[in-house]
């Protein structure tokens, strides 16, 4: 494999299929997004992010500082988390994210003082290792604001100890779902804050280069982004457009159209050399590098054609969704339904107190004339747009029978692990069958499964280890037997051996009294 | 009519020559029916099945000693494997054995455990650990919830809890499930 | 909208936004496709067709709802699809235009009762039914459906009477043609007959192509209507309906394996454009073989799908007892689909090349 390629990018690629949207984007695209007021109570859900949910490390009652941390990462894949404001910690409880999450969620009622804790920025991070700038990433909660949330320190962490070397970051600037439009707000109101966060993402990776990945209708965003770079003179980070083509924004896709490669089946693009972030990712990175803030807001798009005034506002997390609407000129009567994230993956929202989470890159109020299906679910007819539109080169019609007839192997065996339910097939279905909730009931199946097996697997060698063990119990109880029968050892008085065991016991039962005052230190020993 | 006679019994010694030959030459590994019953089992190692554990039942099955509806970890999911497996009827879960729950895992109350090592006796799958007149605790990832160690309890100190799952299944799914049960129905 | 006023939200799965097709609009598409192609039938072969559409239509409905009521189904979205129709229309369009009513409506029993709903109802047909419909009336009165009209401007060339709208309709309600006619008077064997009868005879082509029912390149009459059929494909291909895969194979297979047999012995073999312009191959390739239910899905499974018809067609065109084999080669074709699909599944994104 090339260590590093120079050509990325120079020359761009297509990956299979995808579709041509109407992206209803400059309804809301404004150039300065305003910031959210802080509200009166914020409710900061405990699992913001991929992996494990976070555990609080703050108590109710307790006063919080904005900044401060309020629950940290459990080993493993998590983020920490800290309060977006001061206040005072009401309840630790739980709360809907959206009509899929329900978790633990920390209320912070507001003092209206916003006082902060001591920021610790990471000075001269040019010097320093690439390790403390990833801990640092780690201690400020930063993670991938794409919308899928991965730790990104643990991102980087898992590409600094792999064989492959990293040679470029890619900063996926590419929102290809409609109405989205934070990032493009993003990259128009801050390029030096996300020039910045983009060497600071590369010093971490130890890459060579970086690539801006935008979209060729953002000409502004070009102009602004290559301006910053040229005045800071940055020659190994370049601007790339790439066509505005959903799902062009995924991050498989995304690598191919820019690569010509594709990332392993089950694998990473670091498995490439490369390695993907959000250009939010990349902004909350600058601020907690060099501002030492931890992620504590993001940009939101608020849209949709229920929204007054569309736009773009900056909101600490755990503001409720409510705030943002009336910020936009509030609901108008018609909404059918409100969704976090872009119309075509996006998550249903139950109710308008929903919070601002570090996944929330879209605030979405669809009216009903949107939304409205007049013909429903037909059988599919297999049409075959779906395999045309389909970017994995999967063919979704076959997993759709598959999973609906349970047949789980055979959706495994055409693939249904490698959909990335980017939702093509939806859109073109004229059935209109929910094919992506099928695949994802269908994996999830497939991994409650596939855990099953290899619990039964544990069980099953732990089962035999043990049936091993005890014959070799029983062959050496019964060597001893033969020892003790032949006549060369005489056997003890049966009534001495019992009167010596009650000696013993009592003994026992003497020490563990005086012991029992001073419980046992230890409580895992050695099981071996 | 003679001819015929001696030609036919030639014919069988010699198939059965061959027969005898082709069993010794390519001998059966191990059953291998056995092992297919075996890994469509939970492994939960049990024993409500009234046999030791998943193997034994699995070779009672085999030769036929057992019914295949006798294993309520696996329940209605496992007979219906068992029963596609062995081209018979899927028969309701003999209820008598015990009936079909949720995953378990057994915890045990650190503060009420004497140590008396009889729980760990008792596991099929040494997933407890302590040593005498120490605190035992159950290793959540490797118990099964055969539920063995709770009757040996002196002081009734081990609990069944649902056992954690990958993901709770989102809401949304419910609603392909729905609809998948119309499609079958 | 006050605080506090929460309005009630609908909860659902992604994707939020409907998809701009459905199966209505689907089969309506095809439907205009066609109709280019059914005004040039009407110009050449007189009004008759349009009777057999209304009356195909009519039995195809009344076979949908009959067994949609039998399956406990409900009717308004199947009735509404388009599909009855569609599969009516394309069966009329394989049959000759004087076909009796009950022929029809036998046809329409096999496509909608038997090939469709019996297996299953929309979507789960193994069998294209326009084309098992056809079949089954083509094999119980091979007769009937044989008894093709000559063009109407060619009447007089061939000596033959031209019907009016009374005789017409009359020959379509009984079945005999009214009592100052007989068969021999108005019918007229098809070019692709002609061209088999001709062949049996060892004539050679330029021989049997002085016939005046034969044109520019097809059959007369029949090439026009081939033309138009081969635009409304073409606009179905413009708006995606359907994937080209399979009327490009279809055709080109056609045209590779005549032309070296036409530049061998061009007295013997008609030219390549013969076989693509008459008989039912410009429809077939476009609308009959890219029904999607019946036919292939992956990419490569829709150029062999289209490949196999244009072969089968040829052999049985050339060594069958029958004229033309869209029918029965797309039938055949659609029993291989499963199995084309199972072994031309595209490489997955990220899988080993």
């Amino acid at each position: 494999m090339s260590d590093f390629n120079n050509d990325i990018g120079q020359q761009l690629h297509r990956f299979h299929g995808g579709l041509q949207l109407r992206h209803y984007k400059q309804i809301s695209c404004t150039e300065s997004p305003p910031f959210i007021a802080v509200p009166k109570q914020l409710v900061v859900p405990l699992q913001q992010h991929a992996g494990l949910i976070a555990e609080p490390c703050v108590e109710v009652g307790q006063r919080v500082l904005r900044g401060q941390r309020i629950a940290s990462a459990q080993s493993g894949i998590s983020a920490h988390l800290h309060a977006p404001s001061s206040g005072t910690v009401s309840a630790i409880e739980a709360r809907w994210v959206h009509h899929e999450l329900r978790c633990q969620a920390v209320i912070i009622d507001c003092d209206g003082l916003d006082e902060a804790v001591a920021l610790t920025p990471l000075n001269g991070w040019t010097q320093s290792a690439p390790e403390s700038v990833v801990s640092h990433l780690q201690a400020m909660g930063v993670v991938g604001l794409g919308g899928a949330v991965f730790p990104s320190a643990q991102k980087i962490h898992q590409s600094l100890h792999q064989e492959q070397n990293i040679h470029t970051v890619i900063l996926n600037g590419a929102e290809c779902e409609p109405y989205l439009s934070c990032d493009e707000s993003l990259m128009l109101s801050r390029p030096e804050e996300v020039i910045r966060g983009a060497q600071i993402l590369c010093h971490a990776a130890q890459a060579q280069q970086v690539i801006i990945a935008i979209e060729d209708r953002m000409t502004e965003v070009e102009k602004r982004l290559l301006q910053c770079i040229k005045t800071k003179n940055l020659s190994h980070i370049q601007v790339v457009q790439v066509p505005t083509y959903y799902p062009e924004g995924g991050e498989r896709q995304l690598i191919q159209v820019l690569t010509g490669e594709e990332v392993p089946s089950g694998g990473y693009p670091q498995d490439l050399g490369l390695v993907c972030f959000n250009v939010a990712t990349a902004q909350a990175s600058f601020k907690a590098v060099e501002h030492g803030e931890p992620l504590i807001q993001r940009l939101v798009t608020v849209t949709g054609q229920s929204v007054q005034h569309p736009g773009n506002w900056w909101a600490r997390l755990g503001t409720p969704v409510d705030d943002l609407l009336r910020a936009a000129g509030g609901l108008q009567q018609a909404v059918d339904r409100i969704v976090m994230g872009g119309p075509i993956m996006g998550r249903c929202l139950i109710d308008t107190q929903a919070p601002v989470v570090k996944a929330s890159n879209c605030i979405l109020a669809l009216s009903n004339a949107e939304v409205h299906d007049p013909q429903g679910e037909l059988p599919c007819i297999n049409c075959g747009f779906c395999v045309r539109v389909c970017p994995a080169r999967l063919l979704p019609q076959e997993l759709h029978w598959a999973v609906r007839s349970q047949q789980l192997d055979r959706a495994r065996d055409y693939g249904l692990m490698d959909c990335i339910e980017c939702g093509c097939c939806d859109q073109v279905c004229p059935s209109h069958i929910a094919l992506v909730e099928d695949y994802r009931l269908g994996k999830h199946q497939l991994r409650v499964q596939q855990q099953e097996q290899q619990r039964a697997q544990l069980a099953k060698q732990r089962y035999e280890a043990r049936q091993e063990r005890l014959q070799q119990h029983e062959a050496a109880l019964a060597a001893r037997r033969q020892v003790r029968k032949s006549p060369a050892s005489k056997p003890l008085d049966a009534k001495a051996r019992i009167a010596a065991a009650l000696a013993k016991k009592r003994q026992q039962k003497a020490a563990q009294q005086a012991t029992n005052t001073t419980p046992p230190t230890s409580s895992d020993e050695d099981r071996s | 009519m003679l001819s015929a006679i001696l030609g036919l019994s030639l014919l069988a010694l010699t198939l059965a020559a061959l027969l005898v030959w082709v069993a010794r030459r390519f001998p059966a590994d191990s059953d291998p029916l056995v092992v297919e019953i075996e890994t469509l089992l939970p492994q939960t190692q049990c024993a409500q099945c009234g046999y030791p554990g998943c193997r034994p039942y699995a070779e009672a099955i085999a030769q036929g000693h057992a019914e295949i509806n006798r294993c309520p970890p696996g329940g209605t999911a496992t007979i219906q494997a068992l029963a596609d497996l062995l081209g018979c009827e899927a028969k309701p879960l003999d209820e008598s054995l015990g009936e079909e729950k949720p995953p378990l895992v057994a915890i045990i109350d650190e503060a009420s455990c004497i140590g008396c090592k009889l729980c760990i006796q008792a596991c099929p799958v040494d997933a407890i650990l302590g040593a005498a007149k120490r605190m035992h605790t159950v290793i959540a990832d490797e118990c099964t919830g055969c539920e063995l160690c709770i009757p040996p309890c002196p002081v009734d100190c081990i609990d069944l809890i649902p056992a954690p799952q990958v993901a709770s299944l989102p809401n949304a799914l419910k609603r392909a499930q729905r609809i998948q049960m119309q499609v079958r129905a | 909208m006050s605080q506090g006023q929460t309005p009630s939200l609908q909860v659902g799965g992604a994707p939020h936004l409907p998809p701009p097709r459905s199966v209505a609009s689907i089969m309506r598409e095809v439907l205009y496709a066609l109709i280019p192609g059914i005004l040039a039938h009407v110009w050449y072969f007189g009004p008759w067709i349009l009777f057999q559409l209304l009356i195909a239509c009519t039995f195809a409905l009344l076979a949908e709802w009959a067994m949609l009521k039998l399956r406990q189904q409900p009717l308004k979205p199947f009735l509404s699809d388009y599909t009855a129709v569609v599969t009516a229309v394309l069966f009329v369009l394989c049959s000759p235009p004087l076909m009796p009513w009950w022929v029809s409506a036998i046809g329409m029993f096999f496509a909608i009762v038997i090939a469709k709903h019996l297996y299953g109802g929309l979507g789960q047909n193994r069998f294209n039914p326009a084309m098992v419909g056809y079949v089954a009336v083509l094999i119980a009165y091979p007769q009937v459906m044989t008894q093709w009209l000559p063009p109407q401007m060619l009447f007089d060339e061939l000596g033959l009477r031209s019907l009016d709208i009374g005789q017409g309709l009359w020959i379509i309600l009984t079945g005999t043609p009214p009592e100052a006619l007989t068969w021999d008077t108005i019918s007229q064997a098809t070019p692709l007959d002609t061209l088999r009868q001709g062949a049996t005879k060892n004539l050679l082509i330029n021989e049997i192509r002085v016939s005046p029912i034969f044109g520019q390149f097809g059959g007369w009459g029949w090439e026009w209507i081939a033309n138009w059929y081969f635009l409304g494909g073409l606009w179905l291909l413009y708006r995606r309906v359907i994937s080209w895969q399979v009327p490009v194979a279809a055709i080109a297979t056609v045209v590779f394996l005549t032309l070296p047999f036409f530049l061998m012995d061009p007295d013997a073999h008609p030219f390549p454009m013969q076989h693509v312009f008459s008989g039912g191959i410009v429809l077939g390739a476009f609308f009959i073989a890219t029904d999607p239910v019946s036919g292939s899905s992956t990419p490569m499974g829709k150029l062999l799908f289209g490949v196999g018809i244009g072969l089968i067609m040829l052999v049985i065109r050339r060594w069958s007892a029958y004229p033309d084999g869209v029918a029965f080669a797309v039938l055949c074709m659609n029993m291989l689909a499963p199995l084309l699909d199972r072994y031309t599944r595209p490489r997955i994104y990220g899988h080993e090349r």
